[in-house]
């Protein structure tokens, strides 16, 4: 099977995240009110071929742990979509 | 003693290391290709500065599966000398050889001056030549080069010494608030606890943000670098 990969890397709440800060400043000064809580990340896309859905998310998830995030000061989330 | 200086693509002070060991200092030095996989003749390891695969992903993320990096491990892991400055410094965080992870400046600006250091911790193989609270200036380069750990990391290096680097006031001053609100002037890039550089549990492991090779002969601006290199020489 193979499926589409999506995968949102945030930094964790725990870390400052000076980009987003930064942004929520802009937004701010611009005149766009109560937005707060901005953090910016990253999507990454790709596409997988595994036996199930299952292996398919083992497969990203050890992806991810291994080298798509740093644990230490990111989390991340799956999708994954029938191709 | 034979140094070898990892290159990637993307280092850029790969020479500025080179030439500190090899014309400052007079030991021997050899550029190591990042797909090189034996480290067997070398007795010290460099790390340099730079951008590794373009800080891609995220800064020395891709640089720590390179083949050459198994071979560093295991020379680290031998007790062997390695030594990570700026960009290596992210390296060897990214690869578990030191704890924690340097993230995106605070001003979000790449920061490139001279920054006044306090020595704090003995048993760095790197350092036996500097003394405790020690205050050195050396050049810092980088966007990401805030240190982050967790508040139990950052505990147990504390209570173990092995904050070797921090950043202070050229009076030595070096204040951390828990509370996060003020960080000193004299931090350039929201470092947690003013951490400028740490040493692994047995010390043959140093990472830092500063510049040690750019700050060996005067007319660099700075000597203050020298004594790095001195120090894993002569012991």
């Amino acid at each position: 099977m193979k499926f589409k990969v999506e995968v949102f890397v945030s930094t964790r709440k725990d870390v400052l995240d000076p980009q987003g800060k930064a942004v929520e400043h802009a937004l701010a000064n611009l005149g766009f009110s109560g937005m707060t809580e901005v953090r910016v990340g990253k999507y990454l896309t790709f596409f997988i071929d595994a036996e199930n859905r299952e292996s398919a998310m083992a497969g990203v998830d050890d992806a991810c742990e291994k080298l798509l995030t740093n644990p230490i000061i990111e989390d991340y989330e799956i999708n994954l979509t029938e191709a | 003693m034979k140094f070898g200086v990892v290159v990637f693509p993307g280092s850029n002070c790969d020479h500025d290391a080179y030439y500190a060991v090899r014309r400052v200092i007079g030991e021997d030095a050899r550029f190591v290709w990042h797909t090189e996989r034996d480290l067997e003749s070398y007795d010290v390891i460099i790390l340099p500065g730079g951008f590794s695969y373009g800080d891609y992903l995220r800064a020395g993320a891709i640089a720590r599966f390179s083949p050459i990096l198994e071979s560093v491990i295991a020379h680290a892991k031998k007790g062997k000398p390695v030594i990570g400055i700026c960009n290596g410094f992210q390296v060897l965080c990214e690869c578990g050889l030191l704890p924690g992870a340097l993230i995106r400046n605070r001003s979000l600006k790449f920061s490139c001056k001279w920054v006044n250091l306090r020595y704090e911790a003995t048993g760095s193989i790197f350092t036996e030549r500097y003394y405790v609270n020690e205050i050195v200036s050396m050049p810092i380069a980088h966007g990401e080069g805030n240190y982050f750990a967790d508040n139990e990391t950052l505990a147990m290096l504390e209570d173990t010494g092995r904050i070797v680097w921090r950043y202070c006031a050229p009076d030595g001053t070096s204040e951390w608030s828990s509370s996060d609100a003020e960080i000193p002037a004299y931090n350039p890039n929201g470092s947690l606890n003013n951490i400028a550089g740490i040493r692994n549990e047995f010390g043959n492991v140093l990472g830092m943000m500063p510049h040690p090779e750019r700050a060996c002969e005067s007319v660099t601006g700075g000597m203050d670098g020298l004594r790095i290199f001195e120090s894993v020489i002569n012991g």
